[in-house]
């Protein structure tokens, strides 16, 4: 882990409030208000779909329909009833034509990037990073292509590859997380309006990690991300995707949906800092993060890797999960869940195994402070024929204050006498004696807690490429502001 | 000479209950002072007070640290102002390295004199020299903070932070404790290369063992939260031969 450049980015992240809470001023390309099956056609159309596209998003949009009473309730998150004709489901920036370069980008859009401390030209400098830059719905730039076409391996919009690649596309979207899957999917596969597209050919390293940054803009408009990775036979993909967002005061819907396919022997790592608006101290604003994130190893000794650094959002609901549907695969699902304030997480994974020796292992770490509630929900799952299957599992909950809470909700389901199943689960605060420990080196008592406890999420942190470990290190300091004194 | 630290009839209480019964010492620079009593004399109390522990409260009398109110400080403030406190019981911190966390107490330090922090390829540099001298190797001081540590890896750790925050007040809390002979040689080792004009040291031991290796110009008995006796190192080994029993029932 980074050592080294720890105690900087903690000390200059304690002094930070959301300092990404702006708004770009760049006129929306709007559909009307209000979702009806008009309002599915008009996003198709834009996106110039082709006809068995626009079928699938409406066979999605009745099954939504007929799913209104579905809406999930289970999870301990509270909020008022979200009426979804109360919002936009397509909003653009406006632009002419395709772009070549990044001179041809709107300057707001830079600026905001700028804003971000992401700059593309000093990423793709510096970084050696591949970044598919996703404002508001609509990809705006793509970097690195070239180099990544050398490998054969395509990275691009969902709404290029629906054009380019459809033969991929139709293959396999949906083929994870099918339509008709729960109520935020089905929404999202009615109106999704781009995201990312991965397909890493077979025996294919991809050279670089791949990035996308997620920003939700235009006021209102729910975020529909799609986003689908393909990594063939032998091939190896690590995706880092962050977020972050302007300040709001209504509550804004995310459900986005993110398929992952690994193929024989081949590997994906997919990361998440997600750091939008949590809402204001009292509770006001913030995002609705209802997420539906699932990998299928479909493949032989496949494995799929997610780590996330869930610290935003207003509420979050989300459970990336592992279908071990190939002999000796492997899931992994590594997490870092922080609510302060009046924010409320419920989240974990699902780990299906399938396949003979199916490998499973969890590690979860949830952070609560102020009257925040913060919910580890988990399932594994060992099928019949999932012969010498094992999971590990630790659930690590860290209290801060007297007004939060934690729970763990583990389900374990085995049908297979051969499975190992193991769970760990620890509750603890942080101590009056660690406090004065740090404090009397020198420490105060926030930047005392930023380290204590991202020395609780280390095992968490070490598993995320470096240059997200800093990022996610310095959002441990922001997210828990104002939670200690 | 340089008064360090003055305290005047001090009393405090914890969580209510008074157990500082009105402390007078004065401690200047360059002074090695040891306090010694029975279990319950108030001897980590006295050492908390002075770190600013929440829930010790000062109830009556002063203590001056360089001619100014130290009660009115954040242990912290207090700690980049140059007091250093060894604890006897130091706290795990999983997860954080060493390293990491010595580091953050450094610059800490440095910036509230006012002084460049060090990059991580000098502190490095720096932490190396003392490590050698506390007899510690890489592996030690980049574990997570005292996780998984013995009772004498603790002490080291504990003198290494000591050396490399270079306090001019140093309360050592039973440093002795829980220690084998080399290990309390080491320690004591790395307390007297610590011992210069500028910087006072206030030890709290039981025993008079550690004062065989670290000699105190000084020595006081607290019983009763008060200072019952002071004087050279000789009473120490009065105490030794007696016991605490000399000094009568306040004492029990």
């Amino acid at each position: 882990m980074a050592n080294i450049s720890e105690s900087e980015t903690i000390g200059a992240a304690t002094t930070e409030r959301y300092k990404y809470g702006f708004v770009t001023d760049i006129e929306s390309d709007t559909a009307p208000k209000g979702l009806d099956e008009s309002t599915v056609r008009f996003i198709s159309a834009k996106k110039d779909e082709p006809d068995w596209l626009l079928q699938w998003r409406l066979k999605a949009f009745r099954q939504w329909l007929d799913k209104a009473d579905e809406e999930p309730t289970w999870a301990k998150v509270n909020y008022p009833k979200i009426d979804y004709q109360d919002s936009y489901y397509y909003s653009a920036p406006k632009q002419q034509e395709t772009l070549n370069s990044l001179d041809e980008v709107d300057p707001k859009l830079l600026e905001t990037y700028n804003k971000l401390g992401i700059p593309l030209q000093e990423q793709m400098m510096l970084a050696g990073v591949a970044v598919d830059a996703v404002f508001d719905s609509v990809s705006v730039a793509t970097t690195f292509k070239e180099e990544l076409s050398k490998h054969g391996v395509i990275f691009c919009p969902i709404s290029e590859a629906v054009q380019k690649h459809p033969e991929l596309v139709k293959k396999y979207l949906g083929s994870v997380v099918p339509v008709a899957d729960n109520f935020f999917a089905t929404l999202n596969s009615a109106v999704f309006t781009d995201g990312s597209f991965v397909y890493v050919p077979e025996g294919v390293r991809c050279p670089m990690e791949l990035s996308t940054y997620f920003r939700i803009n235009a006021a209102q408009t729910g975020q529909f991300e799609r986003t689908l990775i393909i990594a063939d036979k032998g091939s190896y993909v690590s995706y880092l995707e962050g977020c972050t967002a302007p300040m709001r005061d209504e509550h804004q819907l995310h459900a986005a949906v993110v398929e992952l396919i690994a193929l024989d022997d081949a590997e994906i790592k997919y990361s998440t800092v997600q750091n939008w608006y949590p809402g204001d101290e009292n509770g006001k604003g913030g995002i609705y993060n209802f997420v539906t994130k699932r990998g299928a190893c479909r493949g032989r000794n496949s494995k799929i890797s997610w780590t996330q650094v869930e610290t935003g959002s207003a509420i979050t609901w989300k459970y990336p999960s592992c279908i071990l549907q190939g002999d000796n695969s492997v899931g992994e699902f590594y997490s870092i869940a922080i609510t302060n304030n009046f924010q409320q997480a419920d989240t974990g994974t699902k780990m299906i195994h399938m396949g003979k020796d199916t490998k499973s292992r969890i590690i979860s770490k949830g952070i609560s402070a102020g009257h925040a509630e913060s919910t580890y929900r988990g399932l594994v799952k060992v099928m019949p024929g999932a012969t010498g299957a094992r999971n590990f599992t630790q659930c690590d909950s860290l209290l801060i204050g007297e007004k939060c809470g934690a729970h763990t909700v583990p389900y374990i389901e085995v049908r297979n006498k051969t499975a190992q199943v193991e769970h760990e689960a620890t509750t603890s605060k942080i101590s009056d004696d660690q406090l004065l420990y740090c404090r009397q080196r020198g420490l105060s008592a926030e930047d005392a807690t930023t380290l204590i406890v991202n020395g609780f999420c280390r095992q968490v942190l070490q598993e995320l490429p470096m240059e997200f470990a800093v990022e996610a290190q310095k959002l441990v300091g922001i997210s828990l502001e104002g939670s200690v004194g | 000479m340089t008064v360090m630290l003055e305290i005047k009839d001090l009393h405090a209480a914890v969580n209510g209950k008074e157990v500082l019964k009105g402390i007078n010492l004065t401690i200047n620079a360059g002074e090695v002072h040891a306090v010694m009593g029975p279990n319950g004399s108030g001897k980590s109390t006295l050492s908390y007070v002075l770190a600013g522990r929440d829930g010790y409260d000062v109830t009556q009398g002063s203590v001056m640290y360089k001619g100014a109110d130290l009660i009115a400080l954040a242990p912290e403030i207090r700690a980049r102002e140059g007091i250093f406190l060894a604890f006897q019981y130091p706290v795990e911190i999983p997860g954080v390295a060493g390293t990491t966390f010595l580091k953050t107490a450094y610059n800490a330090i440095r910036k509230h004199r006012g002084e460049k922090e060090l990059d991580a390829m000098q502190f490095l540099k720096l932490i190396r020299e003392k490590q050698k001298q506390l007899d510690m190797t890489d592996e030690m001081v980049r574990r997570a903070v005292n996780v998984g540590f013995s009772g004498g890896e603790k002490k080291r750790y504990e003198m290494l932070q000591m050396a490399m925050l270079e306090p001019a007040l140093a309360i050592l809390d039973e440093t002795d404790s829980g220690l084998d002979i080399d290990a309390l040689k080491t320690v004591a080792d790395g307390i007297n290369a610590l011992r210069d004009p500028g910087r006072a040291m206030l030890m709290i031991t039981h025993y008079q063992r550690l004062l065989d290796y670290v000699v105190p110009d000084f020595v006081h008995v607290l019983a009763g939260g008060k200072i019952v006796r002071s004087g050279d190192k000789s009473l120490a080994l009065d105490l030794e031969k007696e016991g605490y029993a000399v000094l009568g029932t306040a004492a029990a």
